[in-house]
């Protein structure tokens, strides 16, 4: 049998013998219910968990050691789905979470972020069973459908993806490529808008100073980083982050019209420079007004 | 429950009458053979497998078959199939070898289309029962599986390569036949009662089991609702795939969290074959495709089947609950019931003797399992009722309930017994036609065969042309076919076969045939 590729892109590849009845948007009526008595919901996400990290460990980095401010939050629709698209960085990336605790905090309507990870996490022991927990996804092309079109979620991605997070200190602030635009695919087709979003402080809080190629492949990680407090404090001292001041800002949704096609990879292409500039743009903007790395 | 918009179920125009069960004995095909018998517009159950039935059945008829299937065909055709359900994919490595396996679900697969396919066939449908394990459990694999998506990575356990090759020919019998309904349903791991697999037997352990690190989802289907599936894609028109589990995806632990027991964590993340080995050897058996499973989990998009009006009767997390239940009563009643073993002779003598009577009166005694199991449940409402305050007339109306419940059960008793009666006097009208063609048919060969030989006569140099074909379609026939025809023909006829043979496939086994036929004169 020949072996299909699957591409990054592409969410469906045609089996021989798959005859549809009925269209895939009959398919949102069909979805599972909720089951009240339940914990857990279907993508692994658990509310005991994440609730126990959102109470301790979350809270306090966010109120008290970065000092978080957020700007924008009403960009965030509080309803129907949206992809979040936002800067990356950090060993063990903190912006996620606090994106997501902004969300929690300060929005009018709070609603869960599902944040997209590498697929390595789900191969890797101990990430793999944690990580659904506190609301990660596989960063699969289906998985964002599913979630922004059926289910009418926050998603939040980042399109730079690990090359962001392995960028050293000298390189703070500057976004590496932004994938193949799959992102902007993924949006359009689920007709949700994007919503850029930018993270300043991220990178002072977690400076990876050297990447030593050896020891990744020894321990079979992403990668293996040299931070102030990591690997000599071990595992925890990912954790050891400086207390940087943290600036969230959200900007205006992109809008996606009916005519607007996914499959028309220039206009994706466009787009996805159009959101990766003005991240890039609001970030200056936003050094240029900070006075202190640690007082903002 | 959100909402679901009810669609109504099509109903098959061309409905299916005359249906054919292959894996009668496995416990799938014996509980759908019971559920279609119990339906009057199915003519005919057939349920073919190389072991004996499993379960009771009424009027579902046996036929004992090899493992390949071979003769399959001959039975579709003297039986006027029309449709085909084929439950005896084996989804387990656990439950036989992988050759066995393999033998079963690639080549029986094969032989079995093979005897459904062809423009003269009478099969119109073909119901397929695979499994979810189609799509392995891969670490870059999506959340939820649907059934556009072709697995990431070629398979790597024979059950799957066995899978992804018999749905293979699956398709491929369907581009062929683009006039048969093919339905292939996709299995989520099962649980349930009566059932057992590997995963049953892991989660009956004291602890369950895990992979340090790992909390895979799961995904499960209850037994009721397989074979409810299947019955669907046999009395609805389904084509296509679809996959078939419950509602929910749920963690492992939270799997341990709804049967009571504590989870184990005793698989390490590196090396986890040696301690799956070393676990074989104190009698944990944990096949090599579950192993995956307990790693990286599946989920499926279960959506599709119910928008073609399949309805669940369990979610994922109800089957784990009932199998809980089950395993903590299955010690107290263990052995209460008696298992129900086949016998040839007793089955026959019920089904064709002439003296079984099925008198209303005697069938009105006997209720179907379905009856009584109605029966039991009014009672037992009308029991519970009693218990807020013991009302005469409850009870009364209960008994009158009942009663009305037997009424009628005698009535369709009897009913069938006169369409039994009709059937018989239809096999019986049957049997003279064919009689008479058959006489027609000889007649016409006797006629042909003067003719030929005139011919032959008259015109010396057509000798030189190559003998006719002495039977129809003779060329597409095998070799064990020809040899079953042998007995039913003429002298003359035989000789010429020889000649065919010899001149154009020459196999020495149905040369020899004939001629120890012909030498028995």
């Amino acid at each position: 049998m020949a072996e299909p590729v699957r591409t990054t892109l592409s969410v469906r590849e045609r089996g021989p013998t798959v005859g549809s009845l009925v269209p895939s948007d009959a398919l949102k009526d069909h979805l599972p219910g909720v089951e009240p008595e339940r914990r857990l919901n279907d993508w692994g996400r658990s509310e005991r968990v994440e609730g126990f990290f959102d109470q301790t460990l979350v809270e306090f980095f966010y109120r008290y050691w970065f000092r978080a401010e957020v700007e924008g939050i009403e960009n965030v629709p509080s309803s129907g789905g949206a992809l979040l698209v936002s800067n990356h960085s950090g060993a063990l990336p903190p912006d996620a979470t606090m994106l997501a605790k902004a969300i929690r905090e300060e929005h009018p309507h709070p609603r869960p972020l599902n944040i997209t990870v590498e697929h390595f996490f789900k191969g890797y022991p101990g990430f793999s069973a944690l990580l659904p927990k506190i609301g990660c996804v596989a960063a699969h092309p289906a998985n964002v459908h599913r979630l922004l079109h059926d289910e009418e979620q926050l998603v939040l991605v980042f399109p730079e993806g690990r090359k962001g997070t392995e960028k050293l200190y000298k390189d703070r602030y500057r976004l590496r490529r932004f994938g193949r635009g799959g992102f902007v695919e993924a949006a359009m087709r689920a007709q949700a808008p994007i919503v850029p979003a930018c993270v300043v402080g991220a990178e002072e809080s977690a400076p990876v100073f050297a990447q030593v190629g050896l020891l990744k492949r020894v321990t079979g990680l992403l990668y293996f980083p040299i931070t102030p407090t990591f690997p000599h404090f071990g595992f925890l001292g990912m954790l050891g982050y400086l207390p940087a001041k943290f600036k969230l800002r959200f900007l205006e949704p992109i809008e996606f019209g009916e005519g607007d096609s996914y499959e028309d990879k220039a206009l994706v292409q466009t787009i996805a420079h159009e959101v990766r500039a003005r991240i890039q743009e609001n970030l200056w903007d936003m050094l240029a007004k900070r006075r202190s790395v640690w007082f903002g | 429950m959100t909402a679901v918009r009810k669609q109504p179920a099509r109903p098959d125009a061309r409905d299916s009458r005359r249906i054919l069960v292959t894996g009668l004995s496995t416990y799938w095909g014996g509980r759908l053979a019971q559920a279609l018998e119990a339906f009057p517009e199915v003519e005919a159950v057939i349920g073919v497998d190389n072991e004996e039935p499993s379960v009771e059945l009424e009027r579902a008829e046996y036929v004992k078959v090899g493992a390949q299937h071979a003769l399959l065909r001959r039975v579709v055709e003297a039986a006027e199939i029309d449709t085909v359900v084929d439950t005896r994919l084996v989804v387990d490595s656990n439950t036989t070898s992988s050759s066995k396996a393999h033998e079963n679900n690639v080549i029986g697969t094969m032989n079995i289309l093979a005897a459904c396919g062809g423009p003269d066939s009478p099969v119109r449908k073909v119901v397929f029962k695979s499994s979810t394990h189609y799509y392995g459990c891969e670490q870059d694999d999506p959340a939820f599986f649907d059934e556009t998506m072709r697995r990431p990575h070629p398979p790597r356990t024979p059950i799957e390569r066995d899978i992804v090759e018999a749905e293979a020919s699956l398709g491929e019998f369907a581009e062929r036949n683009p006039e048969a309904t093919v339905t292939v349903l996709r299995f989520a791991n099962v649980l349930g009662r009566d059932v057992r697999t590997s995963h049953i037997d892991l989660f009956s352990l004291p602890a369950v089991p895990m992979i340090l690190g790992f909390d895979p989802r799961y995904q499960f289907v209850h037994e009721d609702d397989v074979f409810h599936a299947l019955e669907h894609a046999v009395r609805n028109r389904t084509p296509g795939v679809f996959n078939v589990a419950g509602d929910g995806v749920l963690a492992l632990s939270e799997v341990a969290g709804l049967l009571g027991k504590p989870y184990a964590p005793v698989l390490p993340p590196w090396g986890t074959g040696i301690a799956a080995a070393a676990l074989r050897r104190v009698g944990v058996r944990i096949p090599p495709e579950a192993m995956n499973q307990l790693r990286y989990g599946r989920g499926v998009d279960n959506r599709r089947y119910k928008a073609a009006g399949f309805h669940y009767t369990h979610t994922s997390r109800e089957a784990v609950l009932k199998l809980g239940e089950h395993m903590r009563l299955h010690p107290v009643v263990r052995g209460a019931k008696e298992r129900y073993t086949y016998e040839r002779e007793v089955e026959e003598f019920l089904r064709w003797s002439p003296h079984v009577r099925r008198s209303g009166s005697s069938q009105a005694a006997a209720l179907s399992r379905d009856q009584i199991a109605d029966l039991q449940r009014l009672l037992a409402a009308a029991g519970n009722e009693d218990d807020g305050g013991p009302s005469e007339e409850d009870r009364l109306a209960a008994a009158e309930e009942s009663a009305r419940q037997a009424e009628q059960a005698a009535a369709k008793a009897t009913e069938r017994a006169k369409k039994a009666e009709r059937r018989a006097a239809e096999a019986a009208l049957k049997a003279t036609e064919r009689a008479k063609k058959a006489e027609r048919r000889a007649r016409q060969a006797a006629e042909d065969a003067v003719e030929r030989a005139s011919r032959a006569a008259q015109v010396p140099a057509q000798q030189e042309s190559p003998p006719r074909q002495p039977v129809d379609h003779y060329d597409e026939l095998a070799a064990e076919e020809v040899i079953a025809l042998l007995a039913s023909l003429e002298r003359n006829d035989l000789g010429a076969l020889r000649d065919y043979e010899r001149e154009h496939a020459n196999r020495a086994r149905v040369i020899s045939a004939i001629d120890s036929v012909l030498a028995r004169g």
